[in-house]
């Protein structure tokens, strides 16, 4: 026998051993589906419910590159490119939603982030158990009840004669149709929508201050720190972590101005600075019926939150935050 | 915490945080506390309530406008609707939510992976308003109940926060019960979701709110205007005609203006939040609850 019969028959040893290595694997994993089958088939609603109700209106944005025709359907409808895309790019109007959508989004993020912090900051100095319990389910309150509601009753509270406006003319002030006028508009977002959502958001911080260790705070007692020093010294600092991934979170949603809140409280003498993606997409699309140009806005803002979700994962990598990245 | 006598500058400090948190809720309490005293004021088209501006309590109590929101039929088939949607709704959702995330619990289930992260994508990418109207039309599911309950059906972040609980549930209580003989699906009905009432209920409540608050996608799906829900219906009086609408529903029945527009929108606003209102004290926790485990990275 030479090297090379010894070499060949080694190398065919080598190939038995994967081959026989695969076939072992193989019939591990058929043993598994065996196994698995009553819970495999448990999952097959599941599967059929994704593939219809989410992979479809995925297949469904194609329509963004379409000239739809109802009649052909989506897929016999012909193909145009990127057409559609240009035309939206040479809308003015498109321009003026993005604007509006950045705009409230940021105002929302400045004046709104921060409330539900304090918010928790002050209700954990609460020792009333009993107190705190109520502010509690006050301040939760407001997330509970539809916008639809919400605005129902801002419609009173912002009218000519409501409330706001009887304080105004109390001090001498002319009444304002605050809901009709531009310059006030966004103010009420912002504020109504600090009011709807402070409590509910705060009960994540809440529950990060709970959980910060009591011998921290008895430590400082004893070295005779004050309220306010164990409040910027402890509380504040144990919860940079999780105010920089609900900020870094929040930065992705960028693009959610808040359809339910805005869709409910604008009219036509705001859209001006009112009108946001996600609205004129459903006046356009459903209202109008323009399925290929309201397709391709949405797909727009699909993809541009899609970029930022990726981005924003990256940047709590990077900041060593990697057990709260997404993945 | 050690007790710590307070010194008088602590306790000033105490005073003037019971007292900010005060008129917080005092804030957050009194638009809802306009719609009541609105709703209930006797004091005619010209009392305090009509002229609103700062209502602290109805001049003369009466129930008159809540009698004449009751022959209002809409508001009652809007009722129904959302009920029966609240109801299908809630069942469907824990059904196939449970039966997705019981399998994805085991980790060695073939193809696992896969199917978490088909789920998984469907949280940062969807087809959008339009394509999903679409596929409701081509599917003959508009003006159907199913078009309002079948789409949102299975949650990914509810998949999630299930499928984390039951991974939770020791292993050796589910290992005893096959030594006994019980097939998969023995244990997953009387082991597994018997232990995870907490879970199920907490997403049964989300999911269940979420219904009963659900308008848009009645806006968009149900176009018989006599099968809409209660609050594409709220939104119809109070906020698409204003107020001509009530005007007119008030003549139609007959009665003499002693109600204004204003007064009946804010008592059918009540009729929408009371049963909120009523069992949200109990239910509070439970939310709160879902948060917290939902907040456990999974």
């Amino acid at each position: 026998m030479n090297e090379t019969a010894i070499v060949s028959q080694s190398n065919a040893t080598v190939h038995d051993v994967k081959k026989l290595e695969r076939a072992r694997v193989r019939k591990e994993k058929l043993k598994k589906v065996k196994q698995y089958r009553v819970l495999l088939l448990m999952m097959v609603p599941a599967v059929i419910y994704y593939i219809v109700f989410h992979y479809l209106p995925m297949y469904g944005v194609l329509l963004a590159f379409k000239d739809f025709k109802i009649l052909k359907g989506i897929v016999g409808s012909p193909w145009v490119g990127v057409d559609v895309f240009q035309k939206i790019f040479h809308d003015d109007y498109f321009y003026t939603v993005l604007k509006n959508t950045i705009i409230i989004s940021f105002y929302k993020l400045i004046f709104g982030f921060p409330v539900p912090i304090i918010f928790a900051l002050l209700l954990s100095e609460v020792m009333n158990a009993k107190y705190k319990k109520l502010v509690q389910t006050i301040s939760y309150l407001p997330h509970f009840i539809s916008w639809v509601v919400l605005a129902g009753i801002f419609f009173t509270f912002f009218s000519m004669e409501g409330p706001m406006n009887t304080i105004i003319t109390y001090f001498g002030g002319d009444p304002v149709l605050f809901l009709a006028d531009p310059r006030y508009f966004r103010t009420i977002l912002v504020v109504t929508g600090i009011f709807q959502g402070f409590g509910w958001g705060s009960i994540i911080y809440f529950a990060a201050i709970s959980s910060i260790d009591p011998m921290l705070y008895e430590a400082a007692i004893i070295d005779g720190a004050g309220r306010f020093k164990r409040m910027f010294y402890i509380s504040i600092p144990m919860l940079i972590p999780i105010i920089a991934i609900m900020l870094i979170l929040s930065m992705s949603g960028i693009l959610d101005a808040g359809f339910d809140q805005i869709f409910n409280l604008y009219n036509a003498q705001v859209y001006s600075v009112s009108d946001i993606i996600d609205t004129y997409v459903y006046r356009k699309g459903i209202v109008e019926m323009s399925y290929s140009y309201a397709t391709a806005v949405g797909l727009f803002k699909s993809v541009v939150a899609l970029i930022l979700i990726f981005v924003v994962n990256r940047i709590v990598k990077l900041i060593g935050g990697k057990d709260h990245a997404l993945w | 915490m050690i007790n710590v006598k307070k010194s008088p500058a602590d306790r000033a400090i105490d005073l003037i945080i019971y007292l900010v948190l005060g008129i917080i809720m005092v804030i957050t309490l009194y638009p809802f506390w306009t719609q009541v005293v609105i709703s209930l004021d006797g004091g005619g088209v010209d009392g305090a309530a009509y002229a609103s501006g700062f209502v602290l309590f109805p001049s003369k109590i009466t129930f008159g406008s809540y009698k004449l929101a009751f022959q209002f039929n809409e508001l009652w088939t809007g009722y129904t609707y959302t009920l029966l949607r609240t109801g299908l709704g809630v069942t469907f959702s824990i059904l196939f939510t449970s039966m997705t995330a019981y399998p994805l619990s085991k980790k060695d289930l073939p193809l696992n992976k896969y199917f978490t992260g088909m789920i998984l994508f469907t949280m940062l990418f969807a087809g959008g308003t339009i394509p999903s109207y679409l596929l409701i039309k081509e599917l003959h599911m508009m003006n159907t109940i199913w078009a309002l309950v079948v789409p949102g059906m299975i949650g990914a972040f509810n998949v999630l926060i299930m499928r984390n609980f039951f991974r939770s549930i020791p292993e050796e209580l589910e290992e005893s019960a096959r030594v006994d003989g019980a097939g998969y699906l023995r244990i997953f009905t009387q082991v597994v979701l018997p232990l995870s009432k907490p879970v199920i209920a907490t997403v049964a409540l989300w999911v269940g709110v979420g219904h009963w608050n659900a308008w848009f996608d009645s806006l968009m799906y149900i176009t018989d205007p006599g099968k809409q829900v209660l609050q594409v219906v709220l939104r119809k009086i109070i906020i698409q005609n204003n107020t001509s609408d009530i005007t007119l529903l008030i003549q139609n029945l007959g009665k003499d203006t002693e109600f204004s527009g204003r007064q009946l929108q804010a008592t059918i606003v009540m009729f929408s939040i009371i049963p909120m209102l009523v069992v949200y004290p109990f239910i509070q926790k439970y939310f709160v609850k879902g948060v917290m485990i939902g907040a456990i990275k999974g």
